[in-house]
C-alpha cells in the first residue's frame, strides 16, 4: 500500500463509497441515498452541469473553430464529454500487434455525457448464448431477473420507442417515438423491400414530461448536453437528485488509486489522489462500489493488492481483466441521387436516429455467430467544420466557382450512412493486465491491452459491409469507397473505438471462473461491488448502458436489503 | 483533517446555481427561443431554464475572428473575382503577405458571390483558414506547399505567379487541378492540394453566418412539437 503514511484520511466512515459517476455510479448513488445510505462519490474529472455548461444552441459561426475537435473533445469542441482516447499523463500500453484504443471520460457523469442515448434491453437469448451456440458463456442471471429493473429504469429515466413484440429485443415502457426524417422514411421503405426489420429508435430522450424534466425540444444537439435535461446523462438525472437528499458527498478531481482492505480482507475505503493538490487521500466506507468503467475497474481491482488479495482484489480466480469485449463496428455511406435538392426544412429532430434496425437474421443460415444492429445517419444537420468534404466525389467530379457553390446546395442532405454495431465474443487473446513498468502521472500502474478479433467478428463485419452496400444500391445510391478486403479486416473498427468495453470482472455462478457473483458482489470480498460494464459476461448486439443501469439498480437494491438484514 | 476541499460539492445549492441574468441577444429567428421554450410543457420552477440562460448559451463567442459581412445580393454570375478591398487591417498569423494575397483570391474562385449569397472572403474564409492553420498545425505544410505549387505552375505556364496572372490564365491552372477524375497525372500535387483547399473553403464558408443562411439551415432551435417530414418533402421524394 504505497504512501500509506503520507495519506490524509477522512474521519467520516461513509456507508458506501462509489468510484465513478457515470451510468452505474450515478444509479448506485441515486438508489442508495434514496434508501437512506450516506454515500461518498469519487470522480476523476471535474464538475459538470448541463443546465449551465452545455453548448446547446450554439451556431457554428459562434466559434472560429466551427465545431472542430479539440484535444480533450475528440467529437468536437461543443461535445459535452471531456475525455478521449488519449489523456495527457494517463497513458496505457498495448502488447505488440494490438490495436486497441481506450476511451476515458474525465468529468462528472463520465461517458453518459458522450453516448448516443441508444437504450436497448438485452434480450432473453443474450443472457444464455453459450446454451444456444456453444460459444462464450451464459450469464448467471436471466432476462426475467433483470426485466423488473429495466422497467424501473424506463420509469425513472425515460425512453422513447415502440411496442414491436420482437423475441430478443424486448419492449420497454416507452414514450412516443418521434416520426422519421425524410431519409429515414426512404431507409424504412427500402428495408421493408429487403426484409430487414426497421423500427423506431429506442433512445433515452423523453417526449413527455417526466419527474420534473421537460420533454425534448428537438434541437438535435443531445451530444452537447441538454440544458432542459430532456435526455439522460448521469449528473442531471441521477446525481443532482441524489444530492438533494443531503446524503451524497461528491468529490471531483479525485483519481482513485486502489481499494483499501483490512486484515480480514474486507474493503475499508478507497485511496485516491486529489488532482488539484497532488495529495494522497483516502475515504473510508463500509461498502465500496466500483463504477469506474469496465477497464478502469479492472485496473483498480488489479492494483488493489494486499496479503489477503495478492493478485488484486476480487481476483482469486485470475479472471480480472479477462473476457474483455467491445462492440464490433463498421460504417458505409452512400450518395442517394433520389434525395438531391431536399426542400429545406428543419430535419434535426432528436440528437440521434429516429429509426434503427435490430438484428433480424437467423445465424443458422449464416457463416458467423451473433448479430448486429444498424444505425442510420444523414440529413440536414448544422453545417460545421468538415462540411461536405470531398465534393469531387459527386457526379460533377469537382470544379470551382458558381457551379461548385450550387453543387453544395444541391447535394446537401443527399447522403445516407449506416453503422453496424455487433456482438463480439470474448476470447482468450483480448484482455487487459497491469503493465509491469509503466505508471501514470499519479504513479498508478497502467493497463496494457491485448486485442485480437476472431473470424467470428471479421465475418460479421463483412456481412455488415455487404448489407449496407446492398441497402444503398437498393435506394438507387452509390458508394464511393471500395469494399474493404479481408486484409483490411473488412473495415472493422479498432477495439475500443466503439467505446463499449465490457467484461474484465465478469459475474458468474462459481468463484472458480468469475470475479463477482450474480449480484455483482466480489466472491472474495463481500463488501465490494461493481456497478459498471465490468460484470458483463457477454456483449450482445445492444448498446450496454441500459443494462448497466438496470444491473446497478439491482445491485443497489441487493446492498440495501443486505444492510437491512445486517449481513453487510 | 476534514475531507472537505474547495472542489467538493455538498447538497443542491452548489449544483443548482440560479442562472445569472444576462442580456438576451437578439439573434434573429423565425420563432424566438424565448417563445419556443415558454411553450414547452410546464415543469417545476427549480428545473426550468430561464430564457436568459438559453439565450446566453448562444450568445457567447462573439470573439469570432471574422466580420461576417453582409450577403451580397444580386451579384453577377461567373465574373472574375476582383482582389477584395482590404477592410480592417487583419494581419494573418500563419500566412505570409504573398500567400495571403493568393489565398484571398483563390477562395473566391472556389466560392464566389452569386445571386443568393456573398463570397468566401465576405464570409471570412481566409481568416478562418488562418485560424485553423494556427490551431491545427497538420494543415500548415500541405497548404504552404500547395500555394507554392500553384504559383510555380502559373510561372511554368504563364511566367508569373497566380496573383499576377489574368483571369483566363488563372482559370487555365484551376481547370487543370479542379477535376480529379480527368486531371492528367502530372497535375497530381495540384489536384491533391486543391481537393483540400476546396474542402477547407467549403468548411469555412458554409459554417459562416452567410453560408448557413445560404443553405437554408433552420435547425438547432427549440421546436415545440416534432411533426416529422413535411408533406412537400414526402411528395417530392415519393416517401
Amino acid at each position: 500500500m504505497p504512501q500509506a503514511a503520507a495519506r490524509t484520511q477522512s474521519p467520516t466512515v461513509y456507508d458506501v463509497a462509489i468510484i465513478g459517476s457515470g451510468a452505474g455510479g450515478g444509479m448506485a448513488a441515486h438508489e442508495l441515498t434514496k434508501a437512506g445510505a450516506r454515500v461518498v462519490m469519487l470522480e476523476a474529472g471535474d464538475m459538470w452541469d448541463n443546465t449551465k455548461d452545455s453548448a446547446m444552441f450554439k451556431m457554428p459561426y459562434d466559434s472560429p473553430r466551427r465545431g472542430a475537435s479539440i484535444p480533450d473533445r475528440p467529437f468536437g469542441e461543443w461535445d459535452a464529454c471531456i475525455g478521449g482516447w488519449n489523456i495527457p499523463g494517463e497513458p496505457y500500453t498495448r502488447a505488440e500487434g494490438t490495436k486497441f484504443d481506450w476511451w476515458r471520460g474525465r468529468m462528472l457523469g463520465g461517458r453518459t455525457n458522450h453516448w448516443g442515448r441508444i437504450s436497448l434491453r438485452f434480450g432473453p437469448d443474450d443472457f444464455r448464448r453459450k446454451s444456444l451456440d456453444g460459444l462464450g458463456d451464459d450469464w448467471p442471471i436471466t432476462y426475467d431477473d433483470v426485466k423488473p429493473w429495466y422497467d424501473e429504469v424506463d420509469k425513472l429515466i425515460g425512453i422513447f420507442g415502440s411496442i414491436e413484440n420482437l423475441p430478443n429485443d424486448p419492449d420497454g415502457i416507452f414514450h412516443e417515438a418521434p416520426a422519421p426524417r425524410y431519409y429515414e422514411r426512404l431507409v424504412k421503405q427500402t428495408s421493408d423491400t429487403l426484409g430487414i426489420t426497421c423500427i423506431p429508435a429506442r433512445l433515452s430522450i423523453i417526449t413527455k414530461p417526466l419527474n420534473g424534466r421537460a420533454p425534448c425540444h428537438y434541437c438535435g444537439q443531445c451530444n452537447r448536453g441538454c440544458m432542459t435535461n430532456s435526455n439522460f446523462s448521469s449528473p442531471n438525472v441521477l446525481i443532482f437528485p441524489a444530492m438533494k437528499t443531503g446524503r451524497l458527498r461528491l468529490i471531483t478531481n479525485a483519481m482513485a488509486r486502489e481499494v483499501l482492505t483490512g486484515e480480514d480482507g474486507r474493503a475499508t475505503g478507497v485511496a485516491y489522489i486529489d488532482k488539484t493538490t497532488g495529495e494522497d487521500r483516502e475515504v473510508r466506507a463500509r461498502i465500496v462500489v466500483l463504477a469506474a468503467s469496465a477497464c478502469e475497474t479492472a485496473r483498480l481491482l488489479l492494483n488493489s493488492k494486499s496479503p489477503r488479495h495478492p493478485n488484486g482484489i476480487a481476483n482469486q480466480s485470475g479472471v480480472v481483466g479477462k473476457y474483455l469485449t467491445d462492440t464490433t463496428g463498421t460504417d458505409v455511406a452512400g450518395f442517394i441521387p433520389r434525395l438531391v435538392d431536399v426542400p429545406r426544412h428543419n430535419a434535426d429532430g432528436v440528437g440521434g436516429g429516429h429509426i434503427f434496425m435490430p438484428w433480424w437474421l437467423d445465424n443458422k443460415k449464416l457463416d458467423f455467430p451473433r448479430g448486429y444492429h444498424i444505425e442510420v445517419w444523414g440529413g440536414l444537420g448544422a453545417p460545421s467544420y468538415g462540411f461536405m468534404g470531398n465534393i469531387h466525389n459527386y457526379p460533377e467530379g469537382g470544379g470551382y466557382g458558381a457551379g461548385l457553390k450550387q453543387q453544395y446546395r444541391k447535394y446537401w442532405g443527399a447522403t445516407v450512412g449506416f453503422s453496424g454495431r455487433g456482438e463480439m465474443i470474448a476470447n482468450d487473446k483480448s484482455f487487459c493486465e497491469i503493465d509491469p513498468t509503466v505508471k501514470d502521472r499519479f504513479g498508478i500502474p497502467v493497463l496494457r491491452f491485448h486485442w485480437e478479433w476472431s473470424d467470428h467478428e471479421y465475418k460479421q463485419v463483412k456481412h455488415m459491409q455487404e448489407t449496407f452496400r446492398g441497402l444503398i444500391a437498393a435506394m438507387g445510391g452509390e458508394v464511393w469507397s471500395q469494399m474493404p478486403t479481408r486484409e483490411q479486416g473488412y473495415g472493422i473498427a479498432n477495439g475500443g473505438a466503439i467505446i463499449h468495453e465490457l467484461g474484465g470482472a465478469r459475474m458468474g455462478s462459481t468463484e472458480r471462473d468469475s470475479a463477482l457473483n450474480s449480484n455483482c458482489q466480489a466472491w472474495d470480498c463481500d463488501n465490494l461491488f461493481v456497478a459498471d460494464g465490468a460484470p458483463f459476461v457477454s456483449q450482445a448486439d445492444k448498446n450496454p448502458t441500459w443494462t448497466i443501469l438496470a444491473l446497478a439498480m439491482r445491485t443497489s437494491a441487493y446492498i440495501t436489503q443486505q444492510r437491512k438484514a445486517g449481513a453487510l | 483533517m476534514r475531507d472537505v476541499t474547495n472542489h467538493e460539492h455538498d447538497g443542491i445549492e452548489s449544483v443548482n446555481d440560479s442562472a445569472e441574468a444576462t442580456p438576451a441577444t437578439g439573434v434573429p429567428r423565425a420563432i424566438s427561443r424565448r417563445d419556443a421554450l415558454a411553450g414547452l410543457v410546464a415543469v417545476p420552477a427549480a428545473l426550468v431554464l430561464s430564457p436568459e440562460a438559453i439565450e446566453r448559451a448562444s450568445a457567447h463567442a462573439h470573439d469570432a475572428l471574422v466580420d461576417q459581412g453582409t450577403p451580397q445580393q444580386g451579384a453577377a454570375k461567373e465574373t472574375p473575382p476582383a482582389q477584395p478591398p482590404v477592410r480592417a487591417p487583419y494581419v494573418p498569423k500563419n500566412f505570409t503577405s504573398d500567400e495571403w494575397r493568393l489565398v484571398r483570391l483563390l477562395v473566391n474562385y472556389v466560392i464566389p458571390a452569386d445571386a443568393r449569397s456573398g463570397s468566401a472572403t465576405q464570409a471570412g474564409v481566409p481568416e478562418f483558414m488562418d485560424f485553423i492553420l494556427g490551431e491545427y498545425a497538420n494543415n500548415r505544410q500541405w497548404m504552404k506547399d500547395g500555394l507554392a505549387w500553384t504559383n510555380a505552375e502559373c510561372r511554368r505556364r504563364h511566367g508569373k505567379g497566380f496573383v499576377s496572372c489574368n483571369d483566363a490564365q488563372r482559370r487555365e491552372v484551376l481547370d487543370a487541378i479542379a477535376f480529379p477524375r480527368t486531371a492528367v497525372p502530372e497535375m497530381k500535387p495540384g489536384v491533391d492540394f486543391f481537393n483540400r483547399f476546396r474542402n477547407m473553403t467549403a468548411s469555412g464558408f458554409f459554417s459562416s453566418k452567410i453560408g448557413v443562411a445560404d443553405l437554408g439551415y433552420i435547425g438547432n432551435r427549440p421546436v415545440a412539437k416534432w411533426e416529422g417530414t413535411p408533406v412537400n418533402v414526402i411528395r417530392k421524394f415519393g416517401l
